[in-house]
């Protein structure tokens, strides 16, 4: 049982990825919060979803990478959603017209609202695409990955988070 | 089945405006010849080190190049090489557009240096069209920074000067 507690906090302790700035890292701080409207003219506020492990993905539409990881974050969305895994795209576009023809083509089933150098400096300065952050039930980042990272590590510490089946 | 002049001209012209409404052709400008896409189409001998360039905004006396960020408008907001302007998005034809009308008035020995960051270099989708742009436009010192991950983690981490805003 220690030896298990030990791994898993060794994995967690692993799970921090690139983080590109150092001083501005945002890793086990609770969560810059935002609220915006999402493409469906929703609103969109980060608070409402305490409760549930919130995948923050920072994307766009140029961001080759960033298109790689949609199908995976999709897939999650319906298989881990209802154990309270809450994906949310903000979109780092200048315009939302490609956004949201995007977002129909690849059938994105969670809500996605468009981001500024606002939001990106909430979030320690997005200089670069994608940026991804894991944050828990209590609102406190988990993890955050910066730039290509291998799926399978963000969803095994997604899964550690998230309450057993 | 033979075509007459007029249909063989018709099923030509249709051909070519396929050809250029093709999506796998987005950074042209209409009446231009597509620009290679991918970043690995730039000479190495054009490239710049972030070091390099950082040493050359700093030195005392050396000429300084125009610096021009030809990526994401959102992305340059957050934060810039000191000094740079924005004339992008090098994928698309209205960046393309907004580089042109930027070097237009310009010698064409003019010291230029893009860049770009939005991703890594390998996927990034401005920054070769906009280098060849301007090579088609017969501007002779061109140089590109060489982002190999992204502007914050080749730039801004290392502490080179940045600003911030539109």
């Amino acid at each position: 049982m220690l030896l298990a507690g030990l791994f898993c906090g060794l994995c967690l302790g692993m799970f921090v990825a690139r983080t590109a700035f150092a001083a501005d890292s945002l890793l086990h701080k609770p969560a810059p919060a935002f609220v915006r409207e999402d493409l469906n003219h929703k609103k969109l506020a980060l608070a409402s979803f305490r409760g549930k492990v919130v995948l923050l993905n920072f994307w766009a539409t140029w961001c080759a990478p960033c298109q790689l990881e949609m199908p995976r974050f999709v897939a999650w969305q319906n298989q881990y959603g209802p154990r309270g895994l809450q994906v949310i795209g903000i979109s780092m576009d200048d315009d939302p017209a490609p956004v949201r023809a995007l977002c129909a083509k690849l059938k994105l089933n969670f809500p996605v609202a468009m981001g500024d150098e606002k939001i990106g400096g909430l979030y320690g300065g997005i200089l670069g695409l994608p940026v991804t952050y894991l944050i828990d039930a209590k609102g406190a980042i988990r993890a955050e990955y910066r730039g290509q990272v291998d799926l399978n590590a963000i969803e095994a510490q997604m899964k550690m988070l998230l309450p057993k089946p | 089945m033979r075509m007459g002049p007029i249909s063989r001209a018709g099923a030509i012209a249709m051909l070519a405006m396929l050809v250029l409404a093709s999506p796998r052709c987005p950074a042209q400008i209409p009446g231009s010849a597509a620009l290679p896409e991918s970043a690995f189409s730039i000479p190495q001998a054009q490239l710049l080190q972030p070091e390099e360039l950082n040493r050359l905004l700093q030195a005392k006396g050396a000429e300084k190049p125009l610096v021009l960020q030809v990526g994401s408008h959102v992305l340059f907001a957050e934060a810039h090489i000191q000094g740079s302007e924005y004339v992008g998005p090098g994928s698309q034809p209205a960046g393309l557009q907004q580089l042109q009308q930027r070097v237009v008035s310009l010698s064409r020995k003019s010291f230029i240096v893009l860049y770009c960051g939005c991703c890594p270099w390998n996927h990034c989708p401005n920054i070769a069209p906009a280098y060849w742009q301007l090579q088609n436009l017969g501007f002779t010192r061109v140089k590109v920074l060489y982002l190999a991950n992204n502007f914050g983690d080749d730039w801004v981490s290392k502490g080179y000067p940045v600003e911030r805003g539109r």
